[in-house]
This record gives C-alpha cells, sequence and structure tokens, in this order.
C-alpha cells in the first residue's frame, strides 16, 4: 500500500472518528437531561446550587462550545471526570482496559485453536456426514444469545461441577494461575460463537482455494494431504478469516459487556453498564468513544495485516 | 450474523462441483475497495442444484414453532392464561406440571406459562415494529442511494459507515439509557439502529439491478425516474431484503432479551423472556425450571428463525446470485 493511500485512509478515519464521537455527544447531551440536577440529587435541588455546578461544568456554554471542550480534552486523552465518583474517566478505562482485553484475546485464540483446524477438515471432507454435522452445529451455536451461552455455561460448569469460580477476577499480576481460572468460563463464552462464524468463514473459503491448480500440482508432486492442507492451501485462505476477526471485534466488545457482568469481571463492559444504570454520561460517553475508537483502529491494522498476508495486493 | 449466513449459504452439503474460480488480481483489487473478498462467495451456491432442494422436516418445525409464538403474542390477551403479573407468594416455585400452572410458577409465585405468552407478546411487537422501521427506512434509503448515484450515494456510503463503527449494542445500551424504556421507544431504537444494515443490502441490489437491461428498455420507452424506481427497481430489491428481514427479526428478538436481562427493555413487572430469565437465576441453585423455560423458548425462536431465514436464503440464493 503507497504512502498516500496509507494517508488518505487515516484521514477517512479521523473523519470517522469525529464523527462517531460527536453523534454520542450529541445524543447523550441532548436526551441525557440535566447532569447538574443528576450530581446535586433532586432532593436538594435549589436553583443557585444547580446554576454553580452548570457553570463549573460549563453546561451553560453553548453545544458545539461544551462539544469542542470535550473533544479537545479527549485527544490529550482527558476524558471527565465520572458524575458520581469523581474518578477521571481515562484512569478507570486505563484499570479496567487489561481485564477486557485478557479475555477478549483469550477468546480469539481459542476459537481459532479450534476453528482453523476444523474448518481444514471439513472444506476437505465438503459435503460428508462430518462437514454437514460440523455445519449444523454452528449453525446453532449462533443461534444461542450471548447471555444465554455465558449464564448456562457458567451454571454448568461453575455451579453444577464446580470446576471453576462462578464470577469474580483475580488479576494476572497477582497469581496468573488462579486469574486463568477465572478467566476461562468468561473467555469461553465470547469464544464459542467467535469459533462458529471462523469456521464457517474459513471452510467457505478453503474450499474455494483447493480447487486451485497450484494445489493439483502439489498433490501431483507426491506431497502429502495435511501439507498441501496445512502450508498450503491454508495461507491464502485466511484472508475473509482476518477482515471477519476485524469486523467481529465490535461483537467481541458488545459480548464482553454481557460477559462481564454475568462473571461479575471489573472490565470496560462492567464499566459503561453500570454508569448507563447510573446515568453517568460523561462516563458513557468516554467508554462509547473508547470503543468506538479502538474499533475503526483496530479494523485499520486488520486491512493493513491483510496485505502483508497476501503478496498478491500490492504492498 | 447476518453476514455470517451469508457467507455460509451454500451449507447445506450440495456437492461440489469442481469448478475451478481463479482468482483475478483485479478481483482481489476489487474485494479490497468495497471492503469484501470476493473468495468469500461459495463457489457452491452457483450450481443452481440448491434451489431444488424440498425444504425438509426441520424447515417446517422451526415454522410451526414460529407459528405458536406468534399465536401466542397475537392472541395474548384471549387466551384462557392466568395474569401474567399476578403475584402469589405461598405457591411460589411450583415446579412444572403442578394442577393450574402447567409450566410452574416463579420466585414470585406467577404462572410461568402466562409470562411466557406475554413475553411472546413483546417480543414479537419489538421484533416486528423494529424490522418494519429499519426495512422500510433502510429499504428505502438504500435502493434509492443505489439508483440515483452520484453525491447522495458518496455521502450516504460514507453515513452508513460511520453508524456501522459503532459496535451495535454499544449503542442500543447507550440510548436506552437515556429514553423512558417502554415498548415503542426499546422498538424504535432498535429499528433505527439496524437502518444502515438494511440500507447496505438494499443499496447493493439496487446498484446492481439499476443497471440490468430492462431498467434501461424501461428509460429508453421514456419511463419517469419516479416509476423505474417503484415499479422496476424495488420489486427485485424487496426479496432480498425480506430474506434478509427474516433472519433479522432473531436478530431483533436476540438484542431485546439481551435488553431485558440487563434490566434496560421494558419496565417490570411487565414480562419478558431475557427478564424471565434474569428473574428465575436468583432461583438456580436450588430450583432450574424458572429459567430453564424462557431460555429454551428465547434460543428456539431464534434458531427457527435463522433456520426459515437461512433455508428461504438458498432458495433464493440463485435470484440473488443473477441480481
Amino acid at each position: 500500500m503507497s504512502l498516500r493511500r496509507i494517508i488518505g485512509r487515516l484521514v477517512v478515519l479521523v473523519g470517522v472518528l469525529l464523527a462517531v464521537s460527536f453523534l454520542t455527544f450529541a445524543m447523550l447531551n441532548v436526551l441525557g437531561g440535566d447532569p447538574a440536577l443528576a450530581i446535586v440529587g433532586a432532593d436538594n435541588a435549589d436553583q443557585e446550587t444547580l446554576n454553580s455546578v452548570r457553570e463549573e461544568l460549563g453546561l451553560n456554554d453553548p453545544f458545539l462550545v461544551q462539544y469542542a471542550d470535550w473533544i479537545t480534552g479527549v485527544v490529550q486523552g482527558d476524558l471527565g471526570r465520572s458524575y458520581k465518583t469523581k474518578q477521571p474517566v481515562a484512569e478507570a478505562i486505563g484499570e479496567r482496559v487489561p481485564v477486557t482485553a485478557e479475555i477478549g484475546l483469550l477468546a480469539i485464540l481459542m476459537a481459532l485453536a479450534v476453528a482453523v483446524p476444523l474448518a481444514v477438515l471439513t472444506s476437505y471432507k465438503a459435503g460428508t456426514k462430518t462437514d454437514k454435522g460440523t455445519s449444523a452445529v454452528t449453525f446453532g451455536l449462533l443461534s444461542i444469545p450471548n447471555f444465554l451461552l455465558a449464564y448456562w455455561l457458567g451454571y454448568i460448569v461453575a455451579v453444577r461441577f464446580g470446576w471453576l469460580p462462578r464470577s469474580g477476577w483475580v488479576r494476572l499480576t497477582a497469581d496468573p494461575l488462579e486469574n486463568l481460572r477465572t478467566a476461562i468460563l468468561p473467555a469461553l463464552s465470547l469464544a464459542i460463537a467467535e469459533m462458529a462464524v471462523y469456521t464457517r468463514i474459513l471452510r467457505s473459503d478453503m474450499i474455494q482455494t483447493l480447487q486451485e491448480d497450484y494445489l493439483l500440482m502439489a498433490r501431483a508432486k507426491g506431497l502429502s494431504t495435511k501439507r498441501i492442507l496445512f502450508m498450503h492451501a491454508l495461507r491464502p485462505s485466511t484472508l475473509s478469516l482476518m477482515t471477519v476477526i476485524g469486523v467481529q471485534f465490535g461483537a467481541l466488545i458488545g459480548g464482553s459487556i454481557i460477559v462481564e457482568q454475568i462473571f461479575a469481571l471489573p472490565g470496560m463492559g462492567n464499566y459503561l453498564l453500570n454508569a448507563i444504570y447510573e446515568r453517568d454520561y460523561i462516563v458513557v460517553q468516554g467508554v462509547v468513544v473508547v470503543i468506538a475508537a479502538s474499533f475503526v483502529i483496530v479494523n485499520f491494522a486488520v486491512d493493513i495485516v491483510y496485505r502483508l498476508l497476501d503478496p498478491r495486493i500490492k504492498v | 450474523m447476518a453476514d455470517v449466513s451469508h457467507e455460509a449459504r451454500a451449507d447445506d452439503g450440495t456437492p461440489i462441483t469442481p469448478e475451478p474460480a481463479p482468482v483475478l488480481l483485479a478481483d482481489v483489487a476489487d474485494a479490497d475497495r468495497s471492503g469484501r473478498n470476493p473468495l468469500a462467495d461459495d463457489p457452491i451456491e452457483d450450481d443452481g442444484r440448491s434451489t431444488k432442494k424440498p425444504l425438509g422436516i426441520t424447515f417446517w418445525l422451526a415454522v410451526a414453532w414460529i407459528g405458536v409464538v406468534a399465536v401466542a403474542g397475537l392472541f395474548s390477551a384471549f387466551l384462557p392464561t392466568d395474569d401474567p403479573n399476578a403475584i402469589d407468594i405461598p405457591s411460589k416455585l411450583l415446579g412444572p406440571f403442578t394442577e393450574g400452572h402447567i409450566l410452574g410458577t416463579d420466585g414470585l409465585g406467577r404462572d410461568i406459562l402466562a409470562r411466557l405468552v406475554d413475553g411472546a407478546r413483546v417480543s414479537l411487537t419489538v421484533s416486528l415494529t423494529a424490522v418494519a422501521v429499519g426495512m422500510l427506512v433502510g429499504g428505502l434509503l438504500g435502493t434509492l442511494a443505489g439508483f440515483v448515484r452520484g453525491v447522495f450515494d458518496v455521502f450516504f456510503v460514507a453515513g452508513i459507515n460511520i453508524m456501522l463503527a459503532f459496535p451495535g449494542i454499544v449503542l442500543l445500551l447507550a440510548l436506552v439509557s437515556v429514553l423512558e424504556q417502554n415498548l415503542v421507544n426499546i422498538s424504535l431504537v432498535i429499528g433505527v439502529l439496524s437502518i444502515p444494515i438494511y440500507a447496505r443490502v438494499a443499496r447493493a441490489n439496487s446498484l446492481a439491478v439499476s443497471e440490468r437491461d430492462y431498467v434501461l428498455a424501461a428509460k429508453a420507452l421514456g419511463a419517469t425516474q419516479t416509476r423505474i424506481l417503484f415499479r422496476e427497481i424495488l420489486p427485485v430489491v424487496l426479496m432480498p431484503l425480506l430474506a434478509f428481514a427474516l433472519t433479522a427479526l432473531g436478530v431483533v428478538i436476540v438484542a431485546e432479551g439481551t435488553l431485558a436481562f440487563l434490566g434496560l427493555s421494558v419496565e417490570p413487572p411487565a414480562a419478558t423472556w431475557g427478564s424471565m430469565i434474569a428473574e428465575g437465576r436468583r432461583h438456580d441453585e436450588t430450583h432450574l425450571h424458572p429459567v430453564i423455560i424462557p431460555s429454551l423458548a428465547l434460543f428456539l425462536t431464534v434458531l427457527s428463525f435463522n433456520f426459515v431465514g437461512e433455508a428461504l436464503r438458498a432458495r433464493f440464493a440463485d435470484l440473488d446470485a443473477k441480481v
């Protein structure tokens, strides 16, 4: 990819981020009610206190000025302070990102570990019972709502069998082994749907690749099936998979909100959900912008990796 | 999720025709621009055989279940079930098949069957409204954008991309939190959020159809733009849009269920499947039925919608491919 195109894409990226941040800000400010009232509380809200709070927060400024103030802060890493706890939003997010990132990453790894061999196998055996069975299973898994999956997984593994803790979180730095035990169930809840998606996409691409002449050539040379599948066919088939992992990143974040709630993890999703329950809109605003930004950036990165993966696309 | 099932369109296991599909550099570059990879299209779907496959028993089972849910939802007021909100503490947590309570009672002694039926009404209302809003607005805008193109289309695509840059559930949660939580608001919010997806499907189809000869013929015959749009293009765009909407019904039911589970859907004590699951799980160490019954109802409904949508889409794949 030429430098020019990278820059062009970056410009678009910044534009999208600005639009997203503006929409979030506008939405919560227009619909969100009066933050001053939320801070002071409806009981002891006399006009004078409300006004002084509004003045302090800059709520009396025109709407666009408020947005400009906020976004200037955001660019400098200042997302404002929570109305309720007074903690800086950026600091709170920083504390919670590792949790969400860990289960998200673990989920992707788990999903890939199952999906890649499964997709290779089913594409090789396309049309057989193994393939149809796998397809039916992944279809069924995709029909299970995320929260049901997380709940029932927790119930069966933690309550019925008592193998893993049902909720709670141990930091990686505190006890790596215990950390893994608390991370497995949430990550697995996210991984199952991802696995189903990855398998279907990769299988579909592999089937296409397997019909290529160069694989016939490899076969004619006498290479083993295993070698052909994993060494020759897999890499060129992973293009859509890469894109899908990027696109699914959004689903993963959405899923982690629910999973963190069910397993009581101190992650980003939990933070957002509590802010929503508490009507702490500055926090909601901050988290939504961070999530949208990371989503856009991840997809940009995927786009670049995509090119590195396939030399047929000019770098 | 809808995208996923799109990729997997030919997963019904029809035999593969060994038709080599050369990957052209141009294709790959094109895919890069459109953000979609042509390699993702399953080769099997072109063989046209899948369209002739009869719809199996599973399909009709799924249709039957949807029928049951639809009847329950539509006629919930007239069905001879108990009052879904009648609290009766002494007879709480009765197991299924107890006299007077076929599916037992929940933690407050409310009849689970009655609540299930009332929950079907909520799921049905939300999903039909949301899909109608999304399909109508998104479908019209998308068809228009694909037809007129030009500057409108450029801004349109940019707008869609921005809206899709949000993970849907995050935006849904944020929006719901600032609105009053009632059936109308929940339905509308989900509907509005789904507009860009329908718009994208409609635009892609409209773009392709606008190029076809019969549209050119209509133009040559002097048909007005409006006539071409409504009489020539819209009817063709409608079919793939409807197939998509069917799967979308399942997605909307999940979205509402998730909101309800998080306590952000219709205010209690109104029964929804999601809130029944959320309430039921408090008792799961002793009683499983208050949570297992609504879980099954939700899963079966989503599965059925996905299955029926997928089967119909495979049927129309032929038509879709030609478009």
